[in-house]
C-alpha cells in the first residue's frame, strides 16, 4: 500500500483525549442524522466503527478519531483538511509523473499543487496550535496516476467537492468571525477557478468548466453536507476521524 | 456619476433603497466588541474591523438588487455577443452559450427572490459602451473576463454582510449568493483560459484590461493578519513549492479578493446610461 504524508517529515495523528460519554452519543446521534447519505458512507461508518475496514469506500470514521473540534475552529479545520488532502493529491501527481517534465500539463498542475499548498499553511497559520487537526495521512493508490484521464478527473471531482464543501459549510460560520467567511471566500473562488481550469484541459472550449452536473437550473452550483463530503474525499484520508463536533454544528444550523 | 446614476435607477424601482443604505452605513460605522476570549489570539488585531463587515451593498433585499443589476449587465451582455452575427468564430460557441445560460437563470432566480415580474428591474444601457466591448472578439473576450472577474469579486465582497445581518432573508439570500459566486469563478477561469492567459488574477497577468480597477487591489501578500509573502521567503516554507521563484505570485493567485459595491459600480457604471 502506497502511503503519502502532506509534509515532508511525516508525523504521527495528533492525539486526540478520550471522548466524554456525552460526546459520544453526540456522535451516534449525529450519525443517524445522516441516513440520507451514500449507502457506501454508512457501511463504511459501521465498518470502521467496527474496526473491521482497512479499505473503505468512504472515510475512515471512528469515535477515537481525530476531532474537528467545536464552533467556528470545526470549519477551519474542516477546511484544513480538505487543503492537505489536495495538496497531497497534487503532489502524488507530480512524484509520479503523471504528465511529461516540462509539458503544460505539469506546469499547471505544480501551479494548483503550489496554491494548495499555500491553502495549507495558510490554515496551518491560522488556526491556533491548541485548536487545529495534526497532519492528516493520506492513500491515493486506489489512482492510477499512469492513466492522464484518470488524473484529469480525480483532479476536477476533488476540487467539485471542495468547491461544494466551501459553500455548504460557510453559512455555518458565526457572525461574529464573519472575516473567517470573507477569507473562505478568497479561497473557494480560486479552486473554482481550478475545477474550471482542469474540466477545460478535458474539453477545450465546451461547456464542462460549468457543466450542468456542477450548476443547477437556476444557475446555482452544488452546496455539500459534511457528510456527503466525506463520502466522497474520505476514501483518501487514511487517518481516522470523528466529524460528530462538525455533524452536529451543521445540524444546529438546519 | 455613473455610480449615482445607477442607484437613481433602482431607487425608481424600489423607494426605499435610499434608507436601506442610510442603514447600511450607520451599520458600518458602529463598532461592536466581540467575546474576547473566543478570539484566537491571531485574528485577535482584526476583531473591530472584522465585525462590521465593509462595503456592503445595504441589507439582504439591498444586496440582491444589487447582485440583480451585474446578472442584468452579464446576461445581456452575452446575449447581445450570442445575437451579433460574425463575432463568435466557430468552437466558441459552447462555452459562451453555457455561460449565457448561467447568467439568465441567476437574473430569473434572482428576481424570484425580489418577487419582482421579468425585468422589472433592468437597467438601461450606455449602447455606445455596450457596442464598443463587443466591437470584434478578442474585444468580447476582454470584456467578459473583465465582468466575470469583477463579478467574483462582488459576490465576495457581500458574504460577511450577509452574514452578520442574520435574518431569515439574509441567511437564505448568503446560501444562493456562495452557489453563485463559485460559479462566476468558473466563468472567469473559462474566459481566461480562452485568453491563453494564467485563470488566476495577479499583476502583469490579466492581459489587456479595459479598466485598471477590475484588478485593483488584487495582489495581496497578507491574509487574516499572517504575511504569506514573507513566509514563502523564508527557504524552508519556499522549497515546499514546486515554483519557488514564484512564490510571490503564488500567494496573489492562491487568494482572490472582494470589492466594496462601491469599487464595483464604479467598473460597471460606463455600461449604464446617464440617469435622466
Amino acid at each position: 500500500m502506497e502511503e503519502l504524508t502532506s509534509t515532508s517529515t511525516p508525523k504521527k495523528g495528533p492525539s486526540v483525549p478520550a471522548i466524554p460519554s456525552v460526546e459520544r452519543r453526540m456522535f451516534l446521534r449525529a450519525l443517524g442524522l445522516t441516513t440520507v447519505s451514500a449507502a457506501a458512507f454508512l457501511t463504511a461508518c459501521q465498518n470502521s466503527m467496527n474496526d473491521v475496514a482497512p479499505k473503505y469506500s468512504g472515510a475512515r470514521l471512528s469515535a477515537d478519531g481525530v476531532s474537528f473540534g467545536e464552533g467556528d475552529f470545526a470549519i477551519l479545520n474542516y477546511a484544513y483538511a480538505l487543503e492537505q488532502l489536495e495538496t497531497a493529491f497534487y503532489m502524488a501527481v507530480i512524484e509520479k509523473k503523471t504528465f511529461a517534465a516540462g509539458s503544460k500539463e505539469e506546469m499547471i498542475f505544480k501551479d494548483i499543487h503550489d496554491h494548495e499548498l499555500i491553502h495549507r499553511e495558510f490554515f496551518k497559520l491560522a488556526i491556533p496550535a491548541d485548536k487545529r487537526i495534526g497532519d492528516l495521512e493520506f492513500d491515493v493508490s486506489s489512482i492510477d496516476f499512469t492513466n492522464r484521464r484518470e488524473v484529469l478527473n480525480t483532479a476536477r471531482v476533488l476540487e467539485d467537492t471542495g468547491v461544494a464543501a466551501y459553500n455548504g459549510a460557510g453559512p455555518l460560520i458565526s457572525k461574529a468571525n464573519s472575516i473567517y467567511l470573507t477569507l473562505a471566500g478568497k479561497i473557494v473562488s480560486v479552486e473554482a477557478r481550478h475545477a474550471s481550469l482542469i474540466s477545460s484541459i478535458l474539453q477545450p472550449g465546451g461547456g464542462l468548466f460549468a457543466g450542468d452536473y456542477v450548476v443547477d437550473n437556476n444557475g446555482l452550483e452544488k452546496a455539500l453536507t459534511v457528510s456527503e463530503v466525506l463520502g466522497r474525499a474520505g476514501r483518501y484520508i487514511k487517518t481516522a476521524i470523528n466529524p460528530a463536533s462538525l455533524l452536529a454544528l451543521e445540524s444546529s444550523k438546519s | 456619476m455613473n455610480l449615482l446614476g445607477i442607484f437613481s435607477q433602482i431607487e425608481k424601482a424600489d423607494p426605499e433603497i435610499g434608507e436601506k443604505m442610510d442603514y447600511s452605513r450607520r451599520k458600518m460605522l458602529k463598532t461592536t466588541s466581540v467575546a474576547a476570549a473566543a478570539t484566537p489570539m491571531f485574528f485577535a488585531a482584526m476583531v473591530n474591523k472584522a465585525f462590521a463587515a465593509e462595503g456592503c451593498a445595504g441589507d439582504a433585499i439591498a444586496i440582491v438588487k444589487y447582485a440583480l443589476t451585474l446578472e442584468y449587465l452579464e446576461r445581456d451582455f452575452y446575449r447581445a455577443a450570442q445575437f451579433k452575427a460574425g463575432l463568435l468564430p466557430s468552437g466558441t460557441r459552447p462555452y459562451v452559450v453555457q455561460i449565457a445560460k448561467h447568467e439568465a437563470q441567476h437574473v430569473d432566480l434572482l428576481e424570484g427572490v425580489l418577487g419582482i415580474k421579468p425585468n422589472a428591474m433592468q437597467p438601461k444601457y450606455n449602447m455606445a459602451t455596450l457596442n464598443a466591448a463587443l466591437a470584434d472578439y478578442p474585444t468580447f473576450l476582454t470584456y467578459a473576463q473583465a465582468l466575470e472577474d469583477t463579478g467574483v469579486r462582488a459576490y465576495k465582497g457581500q458574504a460577511a454582510c450577509l452574514l452578520e445581518e442574520d435574518t431569515a432573508t439574509s441567511r437564505t439570500v448568503l446560501a444562493v449568493a456562495l452557489r453563485i459566486h463559485s460559479v462566476e469563478a468558473r466563468h472567469a477561469a473559462a474566459v481566461r483560459y480562452m485568453r491563453d492567459l494564467r485563470v488566476w488574477p495577479s499583476g502583469g497577468q490579466n492581459g489587456t484590461e479595459p479598466d485598471p480597477k477590475v484588478y485593483m487591489n488584487e495582489d495581496q501578500g497578507t491574509q487574516g493578519g499572517a504575511n504569506l509573502v514573507d513566509f514563502f521567503n523564508m527557504q524552508e516554507n519556499k522549497m515546499k513549492l514546486y515554483s519557488p521563484d514564484m512564490s510571490t505570485r503564488s500567494v496573489y493567485e492562491s487568494f482572490d479578493e472582494a470589492l466594496t459595491a462601491e469599487q464595483v459600480l464604479a467598473i460597471a457604471g460606463p455600461f449604464f446610461a446617464a440617469p435622466m
